[in-house]
């Protein structure tokens, strides 16, 4: 961190002098590259102004020069923490704009393996959450978890992060049976077990309450006003979850609570996430017990390619494929607004289509633009150390935030 | 036209545009549903007033997104769009105006604190102001920074690059010079409306009038004489060596197949 002291004379004569410090961009509490300039008066912090941006790669522009199947993989490394649920949004807007139906097999993988992501994001987040403030084992524990996702992500995809797996229409490729079985297998003896003794560690921890309650309150009104979504939202007393208001894929058939805080604090985000992960078991127990077989992918060929074996037969999946993998497909022209409820928060996909292969703009809503913005009013009067509570309960990522 | 897509089913948009035109009539351009989107186009200068009586009087309470779009065949360039949420109604719609680069559109820092900085986001990509935004600087791109890298007619290689100089032992910034030329494949179907001509296809669509058609006058111009043709016409080789039959096989050749056994 650097320093520097600036004085400034008051009206009675006395001087007061405010300290302005860099926190980051490289702080390992800073969740990346943030830079937020502070203003302190003493160890109380006055104003700060976050600088982001230092990650930002231009992901929305180079989305333009692809097609729309290779702009997938972009999604990935947006929240490289919760990758399948960022690439959720995109295959939504772009089968909204086609109105293409996706076979119920499908949708309930995508609702599986979305809610793993927001398993193994929360647990990356509060990990990270209870190291910022000061105790370290929990993570040690729960990243041992975030490391079984991986794992699961591998055998569905090929990939532990950047899976591109969510493909539109569909799926890329089923899932093994066996996989599935130890799903439920890992949720039923394995993951329970560890995750309720890292968080008893902290739940009633004294300290963990001392840095957390009370830190960062925000009022139902600001929460609304600055366009809050996500566990943000719901610690702020507000039961307002995507999964629940607009439905997607198989959501409307799953039941499921919504966690929601009553003090809108710090401490209630991070229980907001400890509830959420138990209902994001719930909703994977509930699509390992109703999955039906069938097929994975949309049938229509003109968007979903051939299957292999059938390309070695049929000269017109060979040419499907060809096409699909150089032309790609078209996209009728119009423009769709898709958010999904992502572990962070509401994650949307403004895709203009002009009638091409390509998408004319594809505008990226990430959750952390609105919190990390009202990091200024949440962190003011707070003191120093409290500005990575607030951030770790932010729950930010610059892949997505900066993009 | 029946719904089959799995995308997020908010409330229905029945009757939206009718209740919301009414109260914003004075402003509004156009109002449309495609895809499932409720979408008002509006006139620049009413668009703080228009999403005023959005939030009060149509209970849109969360600004979710403002984004920018360019076209630059239009006069006013870019669009610059705003998502609206009802959490009450559980409806989204969309607004958007018109502004070119020199036309300020009101900011909406009024009604809404995370406006300022989605509004600086579509000042820093796209250079559209916003009049009455207390902090208008760039976002996202470098400190420095000149340009607006979202317009389509900013080069997705930029024009600086800059890397660690060891001789001056900092970062130093550099027009970008790109080792192979940039990489962009045109896959649009030719028979789908390309507008250009294929390699090969210059001919098929009557070949460009020429004013002096070319005239080939004596044989020597033709590129192929007479003693060209005589060359070519000698043989080179004695021709291919007869073979002889021995009767024998080649020395190691495999014995024959016999008749009945062969499988």
């Amino acid at each position: 961190m650097s320093m520097q002291r600036e004085e400034s004379l008051t009206t009675s004569g006395e001087v007061i002098s405010n300290y302005t410090i860099n926190f980051g961009p490289q702080h390992p509490a800073a969740h990346g590259v943030l830079r937020m300039v502070m203003e302190l008066d003493g160890e109380v912090i006055e104003r700060i102004d976050p600088h982001v941006g230092l990650l930002h790669r231009g992901t929305e522009k180079l989305i333009e020069q692809k097609t729309y199947l290779q702009a997938l993989p972009y999604f990935d490394r947006l929240d490289y923490c919760s990758p399948l649920a960022m690439e959720h949004s995109y295959v939504l807007a772009i089968e909204k704009l086609l109105n293409l139906e996706v076979p119920i097999r499908a949708q309930y993988l995508r609702v599986l393996f979305a809610e793993l992501t927001r398993i193994c994001n929360h647990m990356l987040n509060m990990g990270a959450h209870i190291l910022d403030v000061g105790a370290f084992t929990p993570n040690l524990w729960i990243m041992d978890l975030r490391e079984d996702c991986l794992n699961f992500f591998e055998r569905a995809s090929g990939a532990r992060m950047h899976s591109a797996w969510f493909r539109p229409g569909g799926v890329h490729q089923d899932v093994p049976e066996k996989l599935l079985v130890d799903i439920g297998d890992w949720l039923d003896n394995r993951f329970f077990q560890l995750f309720e003794d890292a968080m008893s560690l902290v739940m009633d921890n004294r300290i963990f309450k001392q840095r957390n309650v009370d830190i960062a309150v925000v009022s139902r009104e600001d929460a609304i006003a600055w366009g809050f979504s996500g566990p943000m939202i719901r610690a702020a007393g507000l039961p307002w979850d995507l999964r629940k208001s607009q439905p997607y894929d198989v959501y409307d058939r799953m039941e499921f609570d919504i966690p929601v805080g009553t003090n809108s604090d710090c401490y209630d985000r991070f229980m907001v996430r400890v509830k959420e992960v138990y209902e994001s078991a719930r909703i994977i127990r509930q699509c390992l017990r109703d999955m039906p077989g069938g097929p994975i992918a949309s049938s229509d060929t003109k968007v979903v390619p051939p299957k292999r074996a059938e390309m070695k037969q049929s000269m017109e999946a060979l040419i499907h494929h060809f096409k699909l993998y150089t032309e790609g497909f078209h996209v009728p022209a119009g423009e769709v607004y898709v958010a999904t409820e992502s572990p962070k928060g509401e994650f949307g996909v403004y895709l203009v289509s002009d009638g091409t292969n390509k998408p004319y703009r594809c505008k990226i809503r990430p959750t952390a633009f609105s919190h990390l913005q009202a990091m200024d009013f949440m962190s003011r009067g707070h003191m120093l150390p409290d500005a990575t509570a607030i951030l770790g309960a932010i729950d930010v990522v610059f892949g997505e935030c900066d993009r | 036209m029946a719904v089959l897509h799995s995308a997020p089913k908010f409330a229905s948009n029945e009757g939206v545009i009718e209740a919301v035109s009414e109260t914003i009539s004075v402003w509004l351009i156009e109002a449309s549903e495609a895809h499932g989107e409720v979408i008002f186009r509006v006139e620049r200068d009413g668009i703080e007033k228009v999403l005023r009586i959005l939030r009060e009087t149509h209970a849109y309470q969360q600004l979710m997104e403002i984004a920018g779009v360019d076209y630059p065949s239009r006069p006013e360039r870019f669009e610059v769009v705003y998502m609206l949420q009802s959490l009450t109604k559980n409806h989204r719609v969309m607004v958007k105006c018109s502004a070119s680069e020199d036309t300020p559109v009101p900011t909406v820092t009024t009604l809404w604190p995370n406006a300022g900085w989605l509004e600086r986001e579509v000042f820093d990509m796209y250079g559209v102001t916003f009049a009455g935004n207390p902090d208008l600087r760039r976002i996202l791109t470098d400190y420095g920074f000149e340009g607006h890298p979202f317009r389509k007619d900013f080069p997705v290689t930029g024009y600086t690059e800059l890397r660690y100089s060891e001789e001056e032992k900092r970062v130093v910034y550099e027009p970008v010079v790109l080792a192979q030329e940039m990489r962009t494949f045109d896959f649009l179907s030719p028979w789908e409306g390309a507008d250009y001509v294929l390699p090969g296809d210059e001919k098929s669509r009557g070949a460009p009038a020429v004013a002096e058609p070319k005239t080939t006058e004596k044989p020597a111009d033709t590129g192929a004489g007479k003693k060209a043709d005589e060359a070519a016409a000698k043989p080179v080789a004695g021709g291919a060596p007869v073979q002889k039959d021995s009767g024998k096989g080649a020395p190691g050749a495999p014995d024959p197949t016999s008749k009945e056994g062969g499988r």
